[in-house]
């Protein structure tokens, strides 16, 4: 473990001041929110993201971008899930852009990234539950492209993407990894019908129709019946992402928690003053430090290109959302009943928590993971 | 090549010419561990060899100064020795509480004739060391101790009992808090250090639960200290004991991998339902160990907070305490078997029974969260 650099340290200062200033949940979350808007974040704060060069964080600098990684990417994050701030900052910067790195895509949407005016989405999921290698969405070939027949759920800001990576079967049969090719599809592609879901964290998520979607053969993005790697690239870019971003939500509610403890009185005493609570939180406490410590350690690990990086990608976004699951239900008991209400914030870090728990894997998706990485 | 990859490679040259293949297998018992200390027999000559040559180059105490019989590698030097050290499987040359605990409260405390006393044996493992600080009044409310120190001009004299004195009837020398006035609780407490064999000193092994007798009682009728064996001022001992408690946490704390890393690797749980659980307790485990790195490159850097010892601990043993059980539970009936040859002396069992003690010894885990509350987390009247 190295501790942060200073250059490090000034980006992360960058970012917990704009969010905490900016991104705030009654500025942000709770605007978009209450005046129903269809895409679920503000693109003038997506805009002000890249003023600050943020959207550009995993953008290689021979595409104007900083070139950093996904230690860089955590430091943001956590301050994104503290500040519950909605944007396309996982989506488009973490994992499109991991997606699409190293090919002509990006090529063409780098820039878009870069000032703010892109939203770009990853397609993956087609049932209820996390499993990519069971990918079924039908890319079949017609001419030098491929016709898409199928569906996809769980679509991230799908509705509101310009472009959506999306993993098809070229070859295999679901269950293999090898197969899957990833796509390039734009929004308006003839066929794709988009339903843009509310999700219970006041988030949007599309399904996806695919009904004779027809590409050319340019939309793959690196090789034909190889998107693995580049899936596993981006997804592994927002495992890790949404585990720092986890973190982030653990530590907004257990700071809010705290601040009530200090606050409340019961039995003419403030109820952080009775044990039965004190051990709770300092419980709680621990396990998100714990959880911090393996969000970094997967995200060095990735940046590294160490071959643990996988086992703990695994390790850290199942930690960090058993813990933020930990932090946002004490939150809610600890409130009592101020914490059921839709007025208090509280609330709020239980719904975001059970949306970002659920993408890209839940603990039980990760579990089986360190399970068949560590070999049993 | 940098200085640390020059270092790094150097360093695992001299390893591999100079770590003898016997210290190279994985620690399997507790006659495994070297001591040091007065009455040490050695288990074999590589363990003695590979002593002496880490403790030459003052590589049982790596980050110790030079001065004091210690390796002065700094932080980054001092990780990649221990990381070279786990890739070729070496174990500690040394284990002691000299290392663990004393010695850093007496690089912190200590007078210079002190350290150039005291410290150059401990990093040869010369003189082992126990920790007299329960007493049966004075478990969680260690302050509240009673074992006395009057000042008799030219030494002090010693009157009292301890009890979990680690290895005390096998300990050279112990470290001591004493009470030398009674007019504070935690003001009222010194620091000494005497030899175990000073007339009035005697102990008695205590059996647990796991059949072995890692504790004593210890007590201390009419014992004579020399004046200059006290660290710290007379009645300001109760800060050199918290210094070394965080210590001592610390190293408890590293007990939390319990043999490390993955259980599910070493188990291979068949049964869907344990394995379930072995994974969860896998990710936790992981997740720990990832914190462990953490906490000692921010300790070492003065970014810890200081009671995050506490965190470590309380966290660290419960773990240890989680991956026993399970351990338990896929061992099955093998596991139960208490003398066999085949369970190795029932060493599963043993292990078990051993680590419920972890969460109670060095302040138990509700002491450590309400450390964590009141200082971490300022809650108020913790």
């Amino acid at each position: 473990m190295t501790l942060l650099s200073d250059d490090q340290k000034m980006l992360h200062d960058t970012a917990a001041s704009f969010l905490a200033e900016e991104g705030s949940i009654a500025k942000q979350l709770r605007h978009w929110r209450d005046i129903n808007c269809k895409d679920g974040f503000g693109h003038g704060l997506w805009k002000q993201f890249a003023e600050l060069g943020l959207t550009g964080i995993c953008i290689p600098e021979s595409h104007g971008g900083m070139g950093l990684g996904a230690v860089e990417a955590a430091l943001v994050l956590e301050e994104i899930g503290r500040n519950l701030t909605p944007s396309p900052f996982l989506g488009t910067a973490l994992v499109a852009a991991r997606a699409i790195e190293g090919t002509a895509h990006a090529e063409r949407w780098c820039p878009g990234i870069l000032s703010g005016e892109a939203v770009l989405a990853l397609a993956i999921d087609e049932g209820p539950r996390h499993a990519p290698e069971q990918t079924a969405l039908e890319a079949r070939r017609q001419g030098n492209g491929f016709v898409l027949n199928g569906g996809k759920s769980f679509v991230v800001q799908g509705g509101s993407a310009d472009m959506i990576v999306t993993a098809a079967r070229t070859s295999g049969a679901p269950g293999e990894s090898d197969g899957i090719t990833l796509l390039a599809v734009p929004n308006d592609a003839s066929g794709l019908t988009i339903d843009n879901v509310a999700l219970v964290d006041s988030s949007k998520a599309a399904r996806l129709g695919f009904e004779n979607v027809a590409l050319d053969a340019d939309a793959v993005i690196g090789e034909v019946d190889a998107g693995w790697r580049p899936l596993s690239r981006a997804l592994n870019a927002g495992r890790a992402g949404a585990a720092a971003e986890l973190v982030g939500i653990a530590s907004g509610a257990s700071a809010m928690t705290l601040g009530y403890l200090k606050q409340r009185k019961q039995f003419g005493k403030f109820i952080g003053e009775f044990q039965a609570l004190q051990h709770r939180a300092a419980h709680l406490y621990a396990e998100i430090e714990i959880a911090r410590a393996a969000a970094f350690k997967a995200a060095e690990l990735l940046d590294s290109g160490d071959e643990r990086a996988e086992l703990y990608v695994s390790v850290a976004k199942g930690k960090a959302a058993d813990v933020a699951s930990l932090a946002v239900r004490e939150g809610v008991q600890m409130h009592g009943g101020i914490g059921m209400t839709d007025e208090h914030d509280i609330g709020l870090f239980m719904k975001r928590e059970a949306v970002l728990g659920e993408l890209f894997g839940d603990v039980y998706y990760h579990r089986e993971q360190v399970a068949r990485l560590s070999g049993y | 090549m940098t200085d640390l990859e020059v270092f790094r490679s150097e360093t695992r040259t001299w390893l591999e010419a100079n770590c003898p293949p016997e210290m190279r297998t994985p620690i399997r018992s507790e006659a495994d561990i070297c001591w040091g200390g007065r009455n040490w027999t050695f288990q074999s000559d590589a363990q003695r060899r590979w002593l002496e040559v880490m403790a030459e180059r003052g590589w049982t105490v790596p980050d110790w100064p030079r001065d004091y019989g210690g390796g002065g590698l700094s932080a980054a030097e001092a990780l990649v020795l221990k990381e070279e050290m786990q890739r070729i499987g070496a174990r500690p040359p040394l284990t002691s509480f000299g290392i663990s605990m004393l010695g850093p409260a007496l690089l912190k405390f200590g007078t210079e004739e002190q350290k150039k006393h005291y410290l150059p044996q401990i990093a040869r493992g010369e003189i082992r060391w126990c920790q007299g600080y329960s007493e049966p009044g004075a478990g969680s409310d260690l302050a509240g101790l009673q074992t006395k120190a009057e000042d008799r001009g030219d030494h002090w004299l010693v009157n009292g009992q301890k009890v979990w004195t680690s290895y005390a009837d096998k300990a050279d020398w112990i470290f001591c808090l004493v009470r030398t006035s009674t007019e504070s609780k935690q003001g009222g407490i010194s620091f000494l250090l005497f030899d175990m064999a000073t007339p009035g000193v005697s102990t008695r092994p205590i059996l647990l639960i796991s059949g072995n007798s890692p504790f004593c009682e210890t007590f201390f009728d009419d014992v004579k200290v020399p004046k200059d064996q006290i660290v710290g001022e007379v009645n300001k001992g109760w800060d050199v004991a918290k210094y070394l408690l965080g210590h001592e946490r610390e190293m408890i704390s590293g007990m939390g991998l319990g043999g490390g890393g993955s259980l599910g690797a070493t188990t291979k749980p068949a049964d869907p339902m344990l394995r379930a659980d072995i994974a969860a307790f896998d990710v936790d485990a992981l997740a720990f160990g990832a914190m462990s790195e953490r906490f000692a490159a921010m300790w070492k850097a003065g970014e810890a907070h200081p009671a995050s010892p506490s965190m470590m601990k309380y966290a660290g043993t419960e773990l240890n305490k989680r991956r026993n059980q399970l351990a338990m539970a896929a061992g099955g009936s093998d596991a139960l078997e208490w003398d066999s040859e085949r369970s190795r002396g029932g060493s599963a069992a043993r292990s078990w029974l051993r680590s419920k003690g972890n969460s109670i010894e060095g302040g138990t885990s509700e002491i450590q969260l309400n450390i964590v509350a009141k200082h971490i987390l300022g809650l108020p009247g913790a």
